[in-house]
């Protein structure tokens, strides 16, 4: 760069002394003054909030700011508020019994939308989003409940799972009548016959017949005589359109031949006793509640 | 720098030849430029009286608006004019406007736009030099200036002295007189969005909502940068309309023009021997640049027709005014259309107008929009259904054999009273309907508050359907109990895909 200013001649102005291609030279258009210091404020800013807010990395954390402030702690203490806020519904779902909670609006509306949000953290990863169910895991929005689908067997259920730890749990177990050889293969092909045709889908009579004999013998202990299950037993009824298991012949062949059961752990002593209230007046209302 | 001119011959003041530019004359402004600052002199007639009236009637309704009462029964705000964010709802005058009905403010900015285009094509930017909030509010704070530091020539002077203690207590004055403008602009519309009596006590007090307080603070800066500071280059650089005007305006739009065929060869007046003007050889523009001194956006209109006018007219009544003191007829400037002037350079006569194509076509189109939103009014529903499909999962088997379809419907009593409605399913073969929360068989009398919308969860059971359809079309119907009025909505009820001997 030149000492001496060099004034273009043409615009009248000052140019920054560079030349390209012999004579193309450009002009001295400096910064906007407003644009220049609000540049300086912004770097101002910045140390400012070095100083006020956590900033920068060192070898074992972080500057930490003089305002002291967390992100964490936000989220604690708005988990915090938001409890506290719900603290008196909570109570009040808390103190009214399951079969009233129905008649007040109010809580009504506060244990459906709690229940809806615990059963999307707890319940859904096994009985899916919308509580359809998988193979296996049953879906609460029919109207088939193998232990029981009132209030009560629900909130007992959730309570104390099914073939859970929780020695309150109620259990049962369907034995392996293929594996531990209780029956052959045969046998185990006529029952599955017969129970088909408990829902109309089997018109062999022969097979049939010997089926009937053998559920008789076999299964109605606990399925009961006309195979409509029994709650107490978490036996469900073989007579119907939904099956935990698959209702295709082989799934059927497969139950028979190994046992079914599934299990549902116990959720009393993880989530609050209001909070398991919540969910039962939500799977209850999901549908297919008694 | 000023002349003064032949006081005989009128009586009432001289004429002072201003010796100045248009600071923003296209043929002079680089592209890069500081701004010129402009020093609108303070003018007097017909038009200045006009835009006193319309600033006086349109901040007269900006001001008084919010405390307007308007009754609408118990449990609703008093406020005719009140945007209630909070709760949804706007509120003007006897109509009511819920967010899904926002279509209906979207029709009044349509039918605002063609109101404009049909105003441009008729008289150029009749809305920028009259009612544009950005052309009042810096009426006012030239006003406001023109209180505190005189008139033009007393400003000029002002800025050229060095800083003084008068000079400082005098721009303290006017920016200080700039911000509480600002600040009742600010205060003026928060009011709008909160009851206006509650929000006054809670901003006095110091209780009212932070956001209050932040678009009080965000106005009062804009008002004071917009209409303070910035002026006419928010009009010449930021603003969209002088760009779109352009396509409104034609040959037959009455614009603020000067008259060329009558003014010139201008120049200042000469008197000969007997001590009159021979205005036989000569223009009736005297250059005096009385036109030029009180434009607020820094423009020679002698220049013709420019981006940078906004029409406001003032130097009409600049110009009647040397006018009448030169004993010349008025109007060298004034309204006139393209075609009439080229008729007069011309030597033929064309008539003003008005009806022509372009204005029959933005009044058809205005009548045309307000005739769909008067409909639209008129049959607007009180009573709404809105209805999700649970997604999953889209269909439940039952025991029996049955399918259920769960539906959320939303229902929306738009009256201001309380109502209890009945749902119900039509063209559903068998179908059976119950509202979760209520004894099922029992008939679901679903109470909706006033002017309030209700979410309740709804299961459909119906057989399986045989036709091999997956998905049959029907609808849920919701009826007032009391007075009989209905309305549905179309949904679909899903079953399983039938396979011929198939299996759950």
């Amino acid at each position: 760069m030149t000492d001496k200013r060099e004034i273009d001649s043409v615009t009248g102005v000052e140019t920054t002394g560079h030349v390209w291609d012999d004579d193309i030279r450009e002009l001295n258009k400096p910064l906007p003054r407003w644009w220049l210091l609000t540049f300086y404020a912004t770097i101002l800013w910045a140390i400012g909030y070095w100083i006020a807010y956590p900033a920068w990395p060192t070898v074992s954390g972080y500057t930490k700011g003089m305002l002291g402030y967390s992100q964490r702690d936000t989220v604690a203490r708005d988990i915090r508020d938001a409890e506290a806020a719900q603290s008196g519904m909570r109570q009040k779902l808390q103190m009214t019994p399951l079969e009233e909670i129905r008649k007040d609006e109010n809580v009504f509306r506060f244990a459906m939308t709690a229940g809806g949000a615990s059963f999307q953290t707890n319940c859904a990863p096994c009985h899916g989003r919308g509580a359809q169910g998988f193979v296996g895991y049953p879906n609460l929005n029919d109207d088939k409940w193998l232990w029981g689908g009132t209030l009560v067997d629900i909130e007992k259920t959730i309570l104390y799972g099914i073939r859970s730890e929780d020695r309150r749990t109620r259990t049962s177990q369907m034995p392996r009548f293929g594996l531990d050889k209780l029956l052959d293969d045969a046998k185990i092909s006529d029952v599955a016959d017969y129970v088909l045709s408990l829902s109309g889908r089997n018109q062999d009579a022969v097979a049939i017949g010997r089926g009937a004999a053998i559920f008789k013998e076999q299964c109605a202990s606990c399925h009961g005589e006309d195979a409509k299950g029994k709650i107490d037993q978490g036996s469900p009824s073989l007579s119907d359109g939904i099956w935990l298991f698959g209702g295709t012949r082989e799934a059927i062949v497969e139950s028979i031949r190994t046992g079914r059961g599934a299990g549902m752990p116990a959720w009393v002593g993880r989530i609050d006793p209001a909070t398991i209230k919540a969910l039962t007046i939500y799977v209850h209302s999901l549908g297919g509640g008694k | 720098m000023t002349t003064v001119l032949d006081r005989t011959r009128n009586a009432r003041a001289g004429i002072v030849q201003h010796e100045v530019a248009a600071v923003n004359r296209a043929a002079d402004r680089a592209l890069y430029a500081s701004r010129q600052t402009i020093y609108p002199k303070l003018a007097h007639g017909t038009f200045r009286r006009v835009k006193w009236l319309a600033m006086a009637v349109t901040l007269g309704i900006y001001y008084a608006l919010p405390w307007l009462r308007w009754s609408r029964g118990p449990d609703l705000p008093d406020q005719a004019v009140l945007l209630d964010m909070a709760n949804n709802r706007f509120f003007v005058f006897f109509l009511e406007i819920w967010p899904q009905e926002f279509y209906y403010v979207t029709g009044l900015l349509v039918l605002g736009a063609l109101a404009l285009f049909l105003a441009t094509s008729i008289a150029g930017r009749v809305w920028c030099g009259y009612t544009c909030p950005q052309t009042i509010w810096t009426d006012v704070m030239i006003a406001i200036e023109r209180f505190w530091q005189g008139d033009r020539n007393a400003r000029i002077r002002l800025d050229k002295e060095p800083w003084g203690a008068a000079k400082i207590g005098k721009k303290t004055m006017t920016h200080l007189s700039w911000l509480v403008v600002g600040l009742a602009t600010g205060g003026a519309l928060v009011f709008y969005f909160r009851d206006a009596p509650t929000l006054a006590r809670e901003l006095v007090t110091g209780t009212a909502p932070i956001i209050a307080y932040l678009f009080l603070g965000i106005f009062t800066a804009t008002t004071y940068v917009l209409g303070g500071l910035a002026r006419e280059q928010v009009c010449i650089y930021m603003c969209p309309w002088p760009r779109i005007q352009g396509a409104m305006t034609d040959r037959h739009s009455l614009l603020v023009s000067y008259k060329p065929e009558r003014g010139e060869p201008r120049g200042p007046v000469r008197k000969n021997a007997a001590g009159a003007v021979d205005w036989s050889t000569r223009g009736d523009c005297i250059d005096c640049k009385a036109c030029v001194v009180v434009c607020p956006t820094g423009i020679d209109i002698r220049d013709g027709s420019q981006l940078e006018c906004i029409q406001c007219a003032l130097c009409v009544d600049a110009c009647n005014d040397i006018m009448d003191r030169i004993d010349r007829p008025r109007g060298l400037i004034g309204y006139d259309t393209v075609a009439k002037q080229e008729a007069i350079a011309a030597g033929t006569h064309e008539p003003l107008r008005i009806v022509r194509p372009r204005t029959l076509l933005y009044a058809g189109l205005f009548a045309f929009v307000g005739l769909i939103m008067l409909t639209a009014w008129f049959n607007r529903r009180i009573l709404e259904i809105n209805v999700i499909a649970d997604r999953i999962p889209p269909y439940v088997m039952l025991s029996d054999g049955s399918v259920r379809n769960g539906y959320t419907v939303k229902i929306l009593n738009k009256l201001h009273e309380r109502r209890a409605m009945r749902l119900s399913v039509r063209d559903l073969p068998g179908a059976q309907l119950f509202v979760a929360g209520f004894e099922r068989g029992a008939e679901a009398q679903i109470e909706v508050a006033t002017d309030d919308l209700r979410e309740i969860k709804v299961y459909v059971t119906a057989p399986a359907h045989a036709a091999g359809l997956s998905a049959v079309p029907f609808s849920l119907v919701v009826t007032d109990v009391r007075s009989r009025v209905e309305n549905h909505r179309a949904v679909l009820f899903q079953s399983p895909p039938r396979r011929t001997g198939g299996t759950p």
